[in-house]
């Protein structure tokens, strides 16, 4: 029984390397030696390798790795080339888009210009992995749902950094890269356009978001737990329907009335998923463009409830001096 | 030892007791820590002071262990009722002739407690005792900062109670006060603009990666604090007097500073949904706006002119600049500075710019 109950994937395979399909162009971009772990079987397939590279993997790496150094050596020069103290304000770093006054023009290199170069070549390395996807898709004559899925991702990525600071007429209205950096703009972009919650893409953005972890969660656990009768052949239960797929769907349906099928519940999936940057995209395109205060703009569309009582302390029988327990003085 | 047939038993019925050991003791071990709290009370009580209407959360959470301890530095406020016979007689006639502008027409008695007062007070033993001293001549300007503060800023600093300030309210006995802060221009290297100012871990960014130049831009330089459109729709880009969310992450780091020095949350003046509406904002928002002009005030006209009477070991570290004031100085991270301990009313001098 405790084997259902594990954290860790409970069958490994380990042999001969899989090569996979023999297709017109695998044996010249594959590259790596196969090889086999048992650590990373813990988590999945314990074959490790090879690599289909291919060029837009090379212009993806190679663009990846320029973005990244990019940014991290305008840390390291920020901290006076100091190691340490670049090791200790690590999260504090970042590489801050252009100050407001450039507009869309190039800015000099100490204030955004770096920026600037940084996010070109981590434009041509998302686009050429998003690319990749396709092609991989295609070498294995797939369907294109992942590479449509991080499309979706894309699409949030490019709104934020390049269609949105193009509305606004400014590449400073883009978002930092560092860590404690890049929150600041989220909760400073927030505030500055009246509070991002009373936004409705916002919240339609976080339905999908926390709709997705639930529907994993469940899907996750509605399979682990009918495995013992075939259910993780979840292809073939989609086409024949055996006793794993009808325990799973009488659970459901017994417990809520209502239940997905092995075909649809990887559609609920996808689309959660992919919908969560998709309204996230356009609630983020529309602030500061079309909507500057989403609060006042919730009040005027009747969705801003007001609350009835006062504000201040005084008005709740109490003073500063009984709230430290000093009345008598 | 044990007998023959326990042994034989447990050969034969092998059990695997340490995976539900682990499992009761653990349950077990719960239970006990759950009824302990129900029990003997949770050791971390906690208070909240409410600040607005139910549903909003508006409220200043506080241990009660920080609330029933009293700010330690009021026990070392020397009070009139405490000047001695002696110590007025210890002042010499020097430092009685020293009377600064402003305290030209109390009495010569009044005079003598208030130099014994304010020697206590900012931990100087040779105040007014000599004219050419730096401290002295600082001493002359800052009697009449504290005469304007208490007359001119009643709104703030006697805005609950008759409180007022002294020279104990920033200095607490010491020569220097704490919490004071000096420019500190770029902080990044190799950085300019708006990348060269923010992203560190300074006393004025409060440890964040928000701007560390919050203080000079608002309680130096005038900025606007406020950043929101007040129309759900207005026709503006970013440019030259447009606030944008590089404005809102400054105006962040100021507020962060403020709640930090008064020991309070956003809540306490702002209803957090709506941080620019007037009509949802406690009295005490108010009273900081108040505040927030008497600190821009107490700057320019009074702390920055002093910037030749300072020793160079006095100025700041990067500009040489004269020491400057904002809430922590005062407050201290209480939400009144001394909890609220009224320290004008025995002093009618320094609450008065002109006495009659």
């Amino acid at each position: 029984m405790a084997e259902y109950q594990n954290i860790f994937t409970q069958v490994q395979v380990q042999g001969t390397p899989e090569w996979g399909l023999e297709t017109e162009n695998s044996g010249r971009e594959r590259i790596g030696k196969p090889g086999f772990s048992t650590l990373i079987g813990w988590m999945g397939n314990a074959q490790l390798g090879p690599v289909w590279l291919g060029w837009t993997g090379m212009v993806s790496l190679a663009t990846g790795i320029l973005a990244l150094n990019i940014i991290g050596f305008n840390m390291l020069a920020q901290v006076g080339w100091s190691i340490p103290e670049f090791i200790r304000q690590l999260f504090w770093l970042a590489l801050e888009p252009p100050s407001p006054e450039y507009g869309l023009s190039i800015p000099p290199l100490q204030d955004g210009g770096w920026y600037i170069i940084a996010s070109f070549f981590l434009l041509v390395s998302v686009m050429s992995w998003w690319a990749r996807t396709y092609i991989l898709a295609m070498e294995h004559k797939m369907g294109k749902h992942v590479f449509w899925a991080f499309g979706s991702a894309i699409w949030l990525f490019l709104v934020l950094g390049l269609f949105r600071p193009i509305l606004m007429g400014s590449w400073s209205e883009a978002v930092p890269y560092g860590i404690f950096p890049h929150l600041d703009w989220t909760t400073a972009f927030s505030i500055r356009y009246g509070n991002l919650y009373y936004n409705p893409f916002h919240a339609l953005s976080i339905v999908f978001l926390y709709g997705s972890v639930l529907l994993f969660a469940m899907h996750g656990a509605t399979i682990l737990a009918v495995t013992r009768y075939g259910g993780d052949r979840e292809l073939e239960q989609i086409v024949d329907r055996g006793t794993a797929t009808e325990r799973a769907a009488l659970f459901w349906r017994w417990t809520m009335g209502f239940n997905a099928t092995m075909e649809g519940i990887h559609r609920w999936a996808w689309w959660f998923a992919v919908l969560t940057p998709i309204t996230g995209g356009i609630g983020i395109l529309l602030t500061g463009t079309v909507v500057d205060n989403w609060f006042i703009w919730a009040q005027e569309h009747h969705f801003a409830p007001m609350y009835d009582g006062s504000y201040g302390y005084e008005a709740y029988g109490t003073t500063y001096q009984e709230f430290i327990g000093q009345e008598s003085n | 030892m044990l007998p023959k047939w326990f042994n034989t038993w447990n050969r034969d019925n092998p059990t695997n007791i340490y995976g539900p050991a682990i499992l009761v003791g653990a349950a077990g071990l719960a239970v006990t820590v759950a009824a302990f709290v129900v029990v003997v009370g949770q050791p971390y009580a906690t208070d909240s002071l409410q600040t607005g209407p139910r549903g909003t959360g508006m409220s200043v959470p506080e241990f009660e262990s920080d609330l029933s301890e009293a700010d330690p530095t009021i026990a070392g406020y020397l009070t009139r009722a405490q000047i001695s016979d002696d110590a007025i007689a210890s002042i010499s006639d020097e430092a009685l002739q020293n009377v600064p502008p402003g305290l030209g027409d109390i009495s010569d008695e009044q005079y003598a407690e208030l130099v014994v007062a304010m020697r206590a007070w900012t931990g100087i033993p040779d105040l007014m005792e000599d004219p050419d001293n730096y401290q002295t001549q600082i001493a002359y300007t800052m009697v009449g900062m504290t005469q304007s503060v208490n007359e001119n800023w009643i709104g703030h600093v006697q805005s609950n109670a008759e409180v007022g300030v002294t020279c104990y309210t920033c200095h607490r006995g010491q020569p220097v006060p704490s919490e004071i802060w000096f420019r500190l221009g770029p902080v990044n290297e190799a950085a300019e603009g708006w990348a060269a100012v923010q992203n560190r871990v300074t006393t004025q960014s409060q440890y964040t990666s928000l701007p560390s130049d919050a203080l000079e831009e608002y309680l130096l330089n005038y900025g606007q604090i406020g950043v929101h459109d007040l129309e759900s729709h207005v026709a503006e880009y970013p440019s030259e007097g447009i606030q944008t969310w590089q404005d809102a992450e400054r105006t962040y780091s100021l507020m962060n500073y403020v709640s930090n020095s008064l020991g309070v949350n956003c809540v306490f003046c702002h209803n957090s949904r709506a941080f620019y509406d007037p009509a949802q904002v406690t009295p005490q928002w108010a009273t900081e706006m108040l505040g927030i002009s008497m600190v821009q005030e107490i700057n320019n006209d009074w702390l920055v002119p002093l910037e030749g009477l300072y020793p160079p070991e006095r100025l700041g570290p990067v500009f040489a600049d004269a020491p400057k004031a904002a809430c922590k100085t005062c407050h201290k991270g209480y939400q009144q500075p001394l909890q609220g301990l009224n320290v004008i009313g025995e002093w009618p001098e320094l609450a008065l710019v002109e006495s009659d």
